[in-house]
């Protein structure tokens, strides 16, 4: 029952997407000048740690700016109607869903064009790409919630940042640990604490979100 | 006699207050190198760290029951936690610094306790934020209430993640003993536990008068 809810709610999500190609088109923009922000400041990174913090920092405003506008661009009488359709657990695991895709792919541009701009100094790519993705699903899980939450205020930019930030840090910390491990060409072995950590962090948010997301849309 | 049933606790938070005051400042306390008669800060500042914890758990459990019930009691009364929470925290964080300038030199270190300190404020100061941009009485219940949940929960992942991440200078933390290894006989304890229940129960009774001091107000503005 779920799964052809889901499947339907994400159809309409890709569809919406490429009606509104300008936005897409926008994201892919913002990467691509942040990175060369970053490029002409910097020119060249020697310092690992620094590599490797830039880039998050990077792939954090880019998936809050990607994710940000996930419940503003429906307006209120649409939404509306399509809460009468679906049920919430299946709006919230789409939109997740959705939004994890979207962050992935342009986290993976992000690191692709950095790597060539910046220059590469990756020693375990396998590794550095896990740690990429499995940030992706946390990042995109935690800035759906709260962009659900900043969509009913009427300060939505603001508030996006200024909720998601302190709550990402978990997060982001693990996940700088894990791809500096990656960046050093630590063994898997290693550095799989961390990956435990991030996949339980991403369960965790996720199972709030699926619990909590029903008491935000009821009007 | 009713007025004493009624009112016990304040008596004894305003007791384990003073005698936190006068005890940690006069009773026998380690002397130890570096920290000296510094030592004495743990009355005032961990305390200020586990009555906010206290707090913040308790506007959680309120945010949870508003969830519950859309009782709009419920979420005046996590707000106000969360508030005197803040009060505690910016409190911990001072005498924190203070210690800090004194035994380690400078007044803030990049430490995961402090660190996790400072993200506990950023998260409730949001709270405070988002509130505050909501107009719609319902509307903001609701909304605050779930990222109060939400933020409780990977607040405490945090907390819990970060000093197995990162070395801390606290005691108890990357090497360091734990300051029940510098208190030997005990002498300690006998302030510090007693200062916990006491600075928990006058936070207690500044959220009480809050809460009645806004009732109040409200009744007087629907007499209007």
């Amino acid at each position: 029952m779920i799964g052809t809810e889901l499947k339907t709610l994400l159809k309409k999500e890709l569809v919406l997407e490429w009606r509104s190609k300008f936005a897409l088109g926008g994201i892919l923009l913002y990467v691509l000048s942040t990175i060369f922000v970053a490029y002409l400041s910097f020119v060249k990174v020697v310092d690992v740690k620094t590599w490797n913090a830039l880039l998050w920092v990077i792939i954090l405003f880019v998936s809050t700016n990607a994710v940000s506008k996930a419940f503003v661009q429906e307006d209120q009488s649409k939404l509306i109607y399509l809460y009468t359709l679906a049920s919430p657990q299946g709006i919230i695991l789409s939109k997740i869903i959705y939004h994890a895709i979207l962050v992935w792919i342009v986290s993976m541009l992000s690191v692709g064009v950095y790597i060539t701009l910046i220059g590469n100094v990756v020693q375990n790519m396998g590794l550095f790409l896990t740690a990429v993705s499995l940030g992706s699903i946390g990042l995109s899980s935690v800035l759906t919630l709260v962009s659900a939450i900043a969509a009913q205020s009427n300060n939505n930019v603001t508030l996006m940042s200024i909720l998601s930030f302190p709550i990402l840090l978990p997060l982001l910390i693990t996940l700088i640990k894990l791809s500096g491990g990656a960046i050093d060409g630590l063994a898997w072995s290693v550095t799989s604490k961390y990956v435990i950590v991030l996949a339980l962090l991403n369960v965790i948010v996720i199972t709030l979100s699926y619990i909590l997301f029903p008491y935000l849309w009821r009007d | 006699m009713r007025q004493i049933r009624a009112h016990w606790w304040k008596i004894l938070g305003i007791a384990f207050v003073l005698y936190a005051i006068i005890g940690g400042l006069l009773m026998d306390a380690p002397r130890l190198a570096i920290l000296n008669e510094t030592i004495r800060n743990l009355y005032y500042h961990v305390t200020m760290w586990f009555a906010m914890m206290i707090l913040m758990t308790a506007s959680v459990v309120y945010s949870v029951r508003y969830l519950m019930t859309f009782n709009q009691d419920f979420d005046q009364k996590a707000r106000i936690a969360a508030g005197i929470g803040i009060v505690f925290g910016l409190a911990g964080i001072l005498t924190g610094s203070v210690w800090a300038r004194f035994t380690w030199g400078v007044y803030w270190v990049n430490d995961p306790k402090l660190n996790g300190a400072a993200i506990t404020l950023l998260i409730y100061l949001a709270y405070v934020i988002l509130r505050n941009s909501l107009d719609e009485e319902q509307k903001r219940a609701r909304l605050a209430a779930v990222y109060n949940i939400f933020a409780y929960v990977l607040l405490m992942v945090f907390l819990m993640i970060l000093p197995r991440m990162t070395d801390s200078l606290h005691p108890g933390n990357g090497g360091n003993p734990a300051f029940s290894s510098y208190d030997l006989d005990h002498t300690m304890r006998l302030v510090f536990y007693p200062a916990i229940i006491g600075w928990t129960l006058i936070g207690v009774w500044m959220g009480q008068i809050r809460l009645r001091l806004e009732n109040i107000e409200k009744q007087l503005q629907d007499d209007e």
